[in-house]
């Protein structure tokens, strides 16, 4: 086996599929329409999604003449946006606990009292 | 071949603490910050738990006191760094055989500055996907370095 046989692609890593996956994430978009927003060209577009799409990441149907993007409910989409959504939250969360005065200080075992 | 698969998930923020009362904060203290609307059980939840050890429980209480395991403790290096396992599939359940990772990590960038990362990575064994990577490996088409590289996803 060649060592590219090794080779891993991360899906998100790449600018413009981050932002097309973030796209989909308010809703199904028709490529044309995924294209007219992004500055790469619609080649380029169709390219991006289709990595999405073998990540697991979204899937696509036809829509008439047009073909439609969306996440994947059954795939990796919907739990990464989840926990993608989930650490934002928690770690704003605990930003503002840390920094408040109610916050106690950390345990000191030795004037710890029994 | 090539395999595909999400990149991680990383935040970070930078908080006007200690990384040793961060540390606390994030780890014994979870149960006071975690937002209750991030969870995993039926029952509306009470509180978060994460032991402090290597080997210790994550997991929720509800309000009806019935508790959902989230994962566990993988590595714990106070104040700078906790490992977690966060093992809920892509159907919301607990799976003991599932692993993805959770890496904190806390930077003391002055005397009371903290900078604090988080990266949750190894998404690509999560749901269906999963067992996809799992029927590729299973053929006799190789992917020997692939193999090396998630072993411990087959080991699962």
């Amino acid at each position: 086996m060649k060592n590219q046989a090794a080779a891993a692609l991360s899906a998100l890593a790449d600018p413009t599929r981050r932002q097309l996956f973030e796209r989909l994430r308010a809703g199904p978009r028709a490529v044309g329409e995924l294209a007219r927003a992004s500055p790469v060209s619609r080649p380029a577009v169709s390219q991006h999604l289709a990595v999405l799409k073998a990540a697991g990441l979204v899937r696509d149907k036809a829509s008439g003449t047009r073909r439609v993007y969306e996440i994947d409910p059954k795939g990796l989409g919907e739990i990464r946006a989840w926990i993608d959504d989930m650490w934002e939250s928690a770690l704003r969360a605990f930003a503002a606990d840390v920094e408040s005065e109610g916050n106690p200080e950390p345990a000191d075992e030795s004037s710890k009292i029994a | 071949m090539t395999l595909i698969h999400p990149a991680p998930v990383r935040k970070s923020v930078v908080v006007k603490a200690t990384a040793e009362r961060s540390f606390a904060t994030f780890t014994s203290g979870i149960g006071r910050w975690w937002p209750r609307s991030k969870s995993i059980g039926s029952a509306p939840q009470a509180d978060v738990v994460l032991e402090p050890h290597v080997g210790g429980r994550w997991y929720e209480r509800g309000t009806d006191g019935s508790e959902c395991e989230w994962g566990k403790v993988l590595q714990w290096q106070a104040p700078s760094r906790v490992v977690l396992a966060w093992q809920i599939g892509s159907d919301w359940k607990f799976d003991p055989t599932l692993v993805t990772e959770v890496e904190i990590t806390f930077t003391a960038l002055s005397a009371s500055e903290t900078r604090v990362e988080i990266e949750h990575r190894h998404l690509e064994r999560l749901g269906p996907h999963a067992a996809r990577i799992r029927e590729a490996f299973d053929s006799d088409n190789g992917w020997t370095g692939v193999l090396k590289e998630l072993s411990g996803f087959l080991r699962g």
